[in-house]
């Protein structure tokens, strides 16, 4: 990689940056909910490849971070009116709590132990979110939008329902991840994770302490995802178990492949795609989730590594 | 109604659900045991199963003629459907592991709006192919549902005489404990993984269509059953089928007597927790022997 | 797609549907020319004129996949039906109706954002037609900051307990509350007053295992076992045996696929020493009574909303209704006798569409803009109930302004013969209960 590399990709970082920041004064109305939403759920696809796009270890049971954020954000709203910002301190935290949790419980298995682990994991999560719902509310789930104080800038105040706090607040949310993710990438503890991903028994031999640096690798995975989670909560109100489930966690691995693992910008890229091919698709055929699993398939068959994956390879290679 | 009577029918229940977990159960572990992949679609062959034998038997009419219609067609034609996909998807991928979730997660979509849009949303009702209550003093039971524990223990002592008395076991194991080294004594890897494939699909169907009669069929019964066996599969190890037949054990069993005690859900979380519990003390499972 | 619906009364099959580009504008052109001369159940419908202008576009938010699917196809034919009926009689006040589907997948994530695309993309007037009550709870607060009015055919509790916001219409369905509180007193007059509860173990079951709870303390009786079932429970037989001895009444609310093995198991389990059994017709909502393995139900009990079987003497608008949606007089498809209706909860389309035509026409309504909707839902809040009659053929409704929520009769059948018989039909207040919220206090 040259010495221009990483300055190239910071441009390119920034200029998506820039580009998201200035959507807003062009999209249409629709249009723009939806970018909001997207980069909500990108942010936790980004989460997600941390831990399997730089860390090589895939997960089943990432919407037990999503949903610790969610509740770990909503909850405190609901019951005890938690303004925005302390919510969203508290989804984090608890994301952060159980992905540490979880990892000094977990790591120790790898590969399809591990995957089959976190399944297992977050179905345990899910039903006692069910199991609680004196407290959770359970599947119903509840609504934040009419508990949450407005948000105060200075002696404004924006209420959450604004177009304008969504979608900055979210761009916010997805530019400080993606600086994160980038950073994470260009860092010595980044080339680590790497190199455990490529060959963990050589990293180890190396003198690295690869628990440690997965455990690591884990939590920021969890913190991030939770960030979303809690985000998503506070910025489109609902809270229910539904987040919680199966479908929540193979959600952020369809995005990431399909936008490319290993990539900063493929999770934005998956999401922002998949969320519009089913947009469209769900227009033509009522079976679309039909295209989705043979889009699913076709992908894996001749982009194995994402789109983004695959234009790094083929021809972008300073593409972090 | 009092304990004993109690107990004794949860492990009546449990009973013939682990006899129908195993059966569903083996053939996730025989693929995640040879080929060493997950298969997230092994539930939807599981639903095909049971789909199949309510359009057989709605075809052909009388219960039992259908039921037998049934449990010779449908594993056939999931099996067929399972070959398609190894020939066409998994061999393309080389079978590799995070690949293979993928493409059996796509197929799996494939096959759920397959089936919801040529069969509809309804969970739909398959009358037994012989419909008898036995009276026990306390309560009555249905006897179809023994007869199916009685049919699925047929069909698992069948797959064990599969495996451990014929080539095509002797294959399957030597390419479980090493694969290069089988390939170097002459065993067709690729034959061998379309065929446990296709293998492991045809005993997920043939579980659907001995269970519709119980149950009925739907298009979303595969998410369940697919959970479980991931729980089976993992207590009991990969690819043995004396584990697969323990843990089903242990999980059916346990599942209806702590069911007894405490809240349903409560019982389904532990039993979840426990799997985690054991998969870290033991990632092999409690029976899998390490990989050489 | 749409052109041999107008010449047949048979009701569209799943894969017909609504299809999303065209619209009914073309039908109800067609068919006005012969409104006018409409007898009978249409007394007040009649309009001499063909709809035209500017349609008013109803967004519809379906469950066209996912658990809520069964339920989505019914709508979708019920909803249909209705519109067409409505474009035969001259509109919404002289303008056609038309009807813009997206399908929610009963999904949480997806519901906000079809309700995005209808009142954003499509730019439809209202949005209606959601079911499931977690998908409810997840967009009615879109709908609440898109200021678009959203009205719910849901029979959850969640419009009524003020949960949602001012936007947010129950007027063509009640509530399962006010269906448990009514029902009650009659089963502890006549069935017993030792009850043993059997219901799902997420929200719609606690509905009915808190407000029955509430309801059957009031009037005396005691409730001796409280069995919540998961959601994915394929095999019922153990919780049956943990039904008490001394119960009298078994009261059941099991819903889902698995709802056929459920009643079957308790058959099996029960034999002929059985409590008496009452249960919600939600457990066979798009099942025949007459199902092998069912035969354990004769002779216990089932709420009902809207009979499924014809009941003599048959009202002229329901016969009416009943042809237009398409169903026999054993509440099955007449195309397909095999496929059997949710018609206990599909009236609901029917009565909210017409609930909605009338809030128009009534309001003064003309554009999606802030003061018209205004009108219209001062007008609604106003309403004091609806009249039975082909637009309201479930039966008449007192509606509350305050609640957003419609009060009605509902149903006792009793299982004979393999067909649902009525043996009661309560009074609109035997469901009634305090009020707990008041929307039109909040601001739009």
């Amino acid at each position: 990689m040259s010495a221009r590399a990483p300055r190239r990709a910071l441009a390119l970082h920034l200029t998506v940056v820039g580009l998201l920041f200035l959507a807003q004064f062009v999209l249409p109305a629709y249009h723009h909910t939806n970018v909001a939403r997207i980069m909500v759920l990108a942010t936790y696809a980004m989460g997600y490849n941390i831990l399997l796009g730089y860390t090589g270890l895939m997960s089943l049971g990432h919407a037990m971070f999503f949903a610790a954020g969610m509740y770990g954000a909503g909850l405190p709203v609901y019951y005890l009116g938690f303004g925005a910002p302390a919510a969203l301190a508290a989804g984090v935290a608890a994301g952060v709590l159980l992905a540490a949790l979880f990892g000094l419980l977990a790591l120790r298995a790898s590969g399809v132990s591990f995957l089959i682990v976190s399944l297992m994991f977050a179905q345990a999560l899910y039903l006692a979110s069910l199991y609680f719902n004196e407290i959770t509310l359970g599947d119903q789930g509840f609504i934040v939008s009419d508990r949450l104080a407005p948000l105060r800038l200075g002696d404004k105040s924006l209420g959450f329902h604004e177009p304008a706090l969504k979608y900055n607040a979210a761009l916010v949310l997805f530019a400080a991840c993606l600086m994160l993710s980038l950073a994470l990438r260009a860092s010595p503890i980044g080339r680590v994770l790497i190199a455990i991903r490529e060959n963990e028994e050589r990293t180890r031999l190396l003198g690295y302490d690869s628990l440690r640096y997965k455990l690591l690798s884990l939590v920021l995975s969890g913190g991030i995802s939770a960030a979303a989670g809690a985000s998503y909560a506070l910025l489109f109100s609902y809270v229910g178990s539904t987040f919680a489930s199966i479908q929540y966690s193979i959600y952020p691995l369809l995005w990431t492949l399909l936008g490319g693992i290993g990539t900063t910008l493929g999770p934005l890229l998956g999401t922002g795609l998949m969320f519009y091919l089913v947009d469209v698709a769900s227009g033509i055929t009522s079976a679309y989730l039909l295209l989705v699993g043979a889009a699913l398939v076709v992908l894996i068959l001749w982009f194995p590594q994402g789109i983004l994956g695959t234009v790094r390879t083929k021809w972008l290679p300073w593409l972090p | 109604m009092s304990f004993g009577p109690h107990l004794f029918l949860a492990l009546l229940e449990g009973t013939v659900s682990a006899f129908v977990l195993a059966l569903t159960a083996l053939g996730l572990s025989l693929v995640f045991g040879v080929m060493r992949i997950v298969n997230v679609a092994h539930g939807e062959f599981f639903m095909l199963g049971a789909v199949l034998a309510w359009f057989c038997s709605s075809a052909v009419g009388e219960p039992l003629a259908g039921f037998l219609v049934a449990l010779l067609a449908a594993p056939l034609a999931v099996g067929a459907l399972a070959l398609a996909a190894d020939r066409w998807i998994l061999r393309r991928i080389d079978y590799h592991p995070e690949s293979t979730i993928v493409a059996t997660i796509g197929l799996l979509y494939v096959l759920q709006q397959a089936v919801l849009t040529l069969y509809g949303p309804d969970a739909r009702p398959v009358s037994p192919p012989v419909y008898f209550t036995i009276e026990f003093p306390w309560f009555g039971y249905s006897g179809y549902k023994l007869v199916v524990a009685a049919v699925s223990a047929l069909l698992l002592a069948a797959t064990w005489w599969l495996l451990t008395r014929t080539t095509l076991g002797l294959y399957m194991r030597a390419a479980q404990q090493d694969l290069e080294m089988a390939q170097a004594l002459g065993v067709p890897a690729r034959r061998i993984y379309a065929i446990v494939f296709a293998l492991g699909a045809m005993l997920a169907a043939t579980a659907g269509v001995l269970v519709v009669p119980i149950q009925q069929a739907h298009y979303l019964m595969g998410l369940d059953p697919l959970l479980l066996s991931f729980i089976v599969v993992i207590i009991g190890g990969l690819g043995s089928v004396k584990g697969t037949l323990v843990a089903a054990f242990v999980v059916g069993l346990s599942d209806g007597v702590v069911s007894v005690f405490f809240s349903p859900t409560l019982a389904k979380i532990v039993a979840t927790l426990l799997v985690v519990a054991v998969l870290v003390a033991r990632p092999a499972g409690l029976f899998g022997a390490a990989r050489s | 797609m749409s052109e041999d619906r107008n010449n047949s009364a048979r009701p569209a099959s799943p894969e017909e549907g609504i299809s999303r580009r065209r619209t009914l504008q073309t039908l109800g052109l067609l068919a006005g020319a012969g409104a006018g001369l409409l007898p009978g159940p249409f007394s007040g419908l009649a309009h001499a004129q063909a709809p035209s202008g500017r349609p008013i576009r109803v967004g519809f938010q379906v469950h066209r996949t996912g658990i809520g699917a069964a339920y989505g196809r019914w709508y979708e034919r019920t909803t249909v039906a209705a519109a067409k009926l409505i474009n035969e009689t001259g509109g919404i006040g002289g303008r056609p109706l038309e009807i813009v589907a997206e399908d929610d997948g009963t999904d949480p994530k997806r519901g906000p954002e079809v309700v995005e695309k209808l009142a954003r993309q499509h730019k439809v007037d209202f949005v209606y037609g959601t079911l499931f009550s977690h998908v409810v709870m997840a967009s009615a607060p879109r709908a609440g900051e898109l200021k678009i009015p959203y009205f719910v055919v849901s029979e959850g509790y969640h419009v009524a307990s003020g949960k949602l916001n001012r936007y947010v219409f129950q007027p063509g369905i009640t509530d399962v509350r006010a269906q448990v509180t009514a029902v009650a007193s009659w089963i502890l007059d006549k069935l017993g007053k030792k009850v043993t509860m059997i219901f799902p173990d997420y929200a719609f079951g606690y509905d009915h295992r808190d407000f029955l709870s509430q309801a059957v303390a009031k009037r005396g009786g005691t409730v001796l076992e409280k069995l919540a079932i998961p959601p994915t429970e394929t095999s019922f037989t153990k919780y049956f045996a943990r039904v008490p001895a001394q119960t009298e009444v078994l009261y059941h609310v099991m819903v889902g696929p698995g709802v056929l093995t459920f009643v079957r198991e308790m058959g099996e389990h029960f034999g002929a020493k059985r409590p008496q059994i009452f249960g919600f017709i939600d457990s066979l909502e798009g099942v025949d009574i007459a199902s092998p393995g069912l035969d354990f139900l004769e002779g216990t009990y089932l709420w009902e909303a809207f009979p499924r079987y014809a009941q003599a003497p048959l009202a002229p608008h329901v016969q009416e209704y009943r042809k237009r949606v398409g169903v026999n007089d054993a509440g099955a498809s007449m195309a397909d006798p095999k496929d059997v209706s949710t018609f206990s909860h599909m009236f609901g389309c029917w009565e909210t569409l017409f609930a909605i035509k009338q809030a128009v026409e009534k309001s003064g309504y003309r554009d999606p803009a802030p003061k018209d909707y205004r009108a219209l839902i001062e007008y609604l809040e106003s309403v004091k109930g609806f009249p039975e009659g082909i637009e309201h053929p479930q039966g008449a409704k007192t509606f509350s302004g305050r609640l957003h929520q419609s009060y009605g009769h509902q149903y006792v059948s009793r299982v004979e013969n393999r067909r649902l018989k009525v043996v009661h039909r309560t009074r609109i207040e035997d469901g009634m209960y305090a009020p707990e919220a008041d929307y039109t206090k909040q601001s739009l």
